[in-house]
């Protein structure tokens, strides 16, 4: 409950009382409330939480982020009886 | 310790605390906002679900929590109409959809989801709506923290501070807590290099003898964290004591509605029922919530208590430990 993820915004836009964007979180698309974070820009990675971005990202910091996400899913898909991960990975 | 139940989460994934040396040992707070909403807020919306001409919107992992004689997710099984949501400013396009039905939003959650729960009360009365409220029951970290270490039975020595928390809120409540109990804290990020580097940082503090507040999570926290965030929050809710469950009453550790937003206080709205039920006399999520034990010391652990059949809170949360035990690991953890 307490996760946030990193994601890119694509695009902004005003909406009554909200700033809102199109982030993009790896494969996904969603709109997102800036109202907590109003300095961000497009381009830039925000970490979002229920639908609101808390804070922005370093861009390399959320790659990395990214990177370890998918060594994961392709750890799992390699593996799926995996309980303990491996010492080397 | 680590209070956050996301970061329990990824201990268990990956393993991390079989990778530590012998002799340091992670033990899982508190910081499952599933797990501590109290008993009667689970009826409450129960019984709020049950009403005819309601709608009970809520966050995902709350539906199969046991209340004290169902839960959410029978309810709505039974003819509630009971919805998911991810964000939840969804649950205002709900009312405004919906306007002859009375939509209860179930708003809990940490400080990390108290900006949104109070920027979507700060909506619904922007737009004057007449049919919408919220059951509120937050939590907040720095009050459990505190309420660890003042019991006798606690034996933790460091904390791994929850992140995404101190995104919103800051650093400057733990600092308090190092003042005052000479017990190091790192605030810490979720990835397994995270834990991994917050963990490292609060060893090298313990062994020379240090006591300091230090941050891992540089990337997403500064020290006095989200100030919009924390505007909406003072605006929308006051500090006010708090049950939590398993736990019992931590005072001026939970949000309620402030009285501008009576109109939307669920409590105030509805009449309900004031339930005072035990939990299941088996269930250990008290102790396990505490860090007093593991998932693992529970006789019921993956036998009367399961995802499926689950006999307290965090064995269905998310980010429950005992379900992260059961998920990752289900014979006794080595310890």
């Amino acid at each position: 409950m307490c996760l946030a993820i990193p994601g890119k915004i694509l695009d902004l836009e005003q909406k009554e009382h909200s700033r809102l964007a199109r982030v993009q979180f790896g494969g996904i698309t969603r709109t997102v409330s800036l109202d907590f974070v109003p300095e961000a820009v497009v381009g830039d990675y925000v970490m979002v939480h229920v639908g609101f971005a808390i804070s922005r990202v370093d861009a390399a910091e959320a790659e990395r982020t990214y990177k370890v996400l998918a060594e994961m899913g392709a750890l799992l898909e390699e593996f799926p009886e995996l309980e303990v991960p491996s010492s080397n990975s | 310790m680590e209070i956050c139940g996301g970061q329990t989460h990824t201990i268990m994934r990956y393993g991390l605390d079989e990778l530590l040396p012998k002799g340091l040992v992670l033990v899982h707070g508190p910081g499952c906002p599933v797990c501590v909403t109290p008993l009667e807020t689970i009826d409450a919306a129960i019984d709020i679900a049950s009403r005819p001409g309601t709608i009970l919107v809520s966050y995902g992992d709350m539906l199969r929590v046991p209340g004290s004689r169902s839960d959410l997710l029978r309810a709505k099984a039974q003819g509630a109409d009971v919805r998911v949501v991810y964000s939840p400013m969804e649950s205002v396009k709900i009312a405004q959809e919906n306007p002859s039905r009375k939509v209860v939003f179930l708003a809990i959650g940490f400080e990390t989801t108290a900006p949104a729960n109070a920027m979507t009360a700060w909506h619904a009365r922007k737009n004057g709506l007449k049919n919408f409220a919220l059951l509120v029951s937050h939590v907040l970290v720095p009050p459990a923290i505190r309420g660890l270490l003042t019991s006798p039975a606690n034996r933790v020595q460091a904390f791994i501070a929850p992140g995404h928390v101190c995104t919103i809120m800051g650093c400057g409540e733990y600092k308090q807590l190092v003042d005052d109990f000479k017990v190091p804290i790192v605030v810490g990020g979720f990835e397994p290099v995270d834990i991994l580097q917050s963990t490292l940082m609060l060893v090298k503090q313990l062994e020379a003898g240090e006591a300091r507040l230090e941050n891992q999570y540089v990337r997403s926290v500064g020290f006095h964290g989200n100030l919009q965030a924390q505007r909406i929050m003072a605006e929308v809710f006051e500090v006010a004591d708090q049950k939590w469950r398993g736990i019992g009453a931590i005072p001026q550790s939970g949000l309620r509605l402030r009285a501008e937003f009576a109109d939307f206080d669920a409590w105030n709205v509805f009449d309900l029922k004031s339930l005072c039920v035990e939990e299941p006399a088996e269930c250990l999520s008290a102790q396990v919530l505490q860090g007093l034990k593991k998932p693992t010391d529970c006789p019921a652990f993956g036998m009367r208590c399961t995802p499926e059949n689950p006999l307290g809170a965090p064995m269905v949360s998310s980010e429950g430990a005992c379900a992260a035990y059961y998920r990752y690991r289900r014979h006794a953890a080595a310890s």
